[in-house]
């Protein structure tokens, strides 16, 4: 697991797992798609039924991504590891895009349903929208700071203080009151749907979780390569 | 079988739908695109070398 820590075996050992990924995320998609709209209507929620099949997905990984960025950003501030950095920058714009979809796709689901597209104060909702403002807030942070280890280690504080944030998005159905419904897949009793619409559920869940994981693992691998040139170029400079 | 009919919520379901697909292939475009320039970047300075 450490061995993997080194930048070169990590890139010779991603080399062939990177095309195993994006061909499996796009065959997962594939059949999630498909059971998406054989599924049938919801007998209270009607067709809107089938936006869970894109909402839960986004914010769930979503989640799980900000966990990534959490502990990458532990590892990158303890250890100082440059491949544990790498991951948590890679993590940033997957993170951002996954929960904005999960707030756009709930917006859309919200207003059939609840007759609003958009409440101020609901806990759920605020929870996640404070979850994208730590992920735009990290990309903004690297952004901003031209020295590149000041910027990785300012990043790397913000991306630990934002795990707070992730047991509060969880639980906010449980401990506040809010419009959108309690958990419904993880639950003491089981899951609470039938399994035609569960099957679709957990396809697309696994699809947006590999093609994440394309996603990261080619992002983290480009970081490595950028450093790469970087160096480089600063070896020339000097060489000449 | 496959329904595509979604009725009177047609104007939820197809945007939420549209938007993922539309997220979720630009985040591929952009990543596969960056990890080309830089691999490519890395290959001419490397051949570049004196």
């Amino acid at each position: 697991m450490f061995g993997l820590a080194n930048p070169d075996r990590f890139a010779r050992f991603t080399r062939p797992l990177v095309p195993v990924l994006w061909v499996g995320a796009v065959v997962l998609l594939a059949i999630g798609v498909w059971l998406s709209f054989i599924a049938p209507e919801d007998y209270q929620q009607g067709d809107t039924v089938r936006i869970m099949f894109v909402h839960v997905p986004a914010a769930s990984v979503g989640l799980g991504v900000y966990l990534a960025l959490g502990v990458s950003s532990f590892f990158a501030l303890v250890f100082r590891h440059p491949l544990a950095d790498a991951a948590a920058r890679a993590a940033a714009l997957p993170g951002a895009a996954y929960t904005a979809l999960a707030l756009i796709t709930g917006s859309l689901w919200g207003k059939p349903m609840w007759g609003a597209f958009w409440v101020w104060g609901d806990a759920r909702l605020m929870s996640e929208l404070i979850l994208l403002l730590f992920f735009i807030g990290y990309m903004a942070l690297r952004a901003s700071i031209d020295d590149e280890a000041k910027a990785a280690r300012a990043a790397a504080v913000l991306g630990l203080v934002g795990l707070i944030n992730l047991p509060i998005v969880k639980f906010s159905v449980d401990w506040w009151n809010t419009l959108h419904q309690p958990a419904s897949l993880v639950r003491a009793d089981g899951p609470s749907m039938g399994p035609e619409m569960l099957a679709p559920l957990l396809v697309m869940m696994a699809a947006y979780a590999v093609f994440f994981l394309a996603v990261w693992i080619t992002a983290i691998r480009t970081e490595i390569t950028r450093r790469r040139v970087v160096a480089l170029r600063a070896r020339r400079a000097l060489e000449a | 079988m496959l329904d595509l009919d979604m009725g009177k919520y047609a104007a939820y379901v197809w945007p939420a739908w549209g938007i993922s697909a539309l997220i979720l292939a630009a985040l591929a475009a952009r990543v596969i695109a960056s990890a080309r320039r830089w691999k490519a970047e890395l290959k001419a300075l490397e051949a570049a070398r004196p």
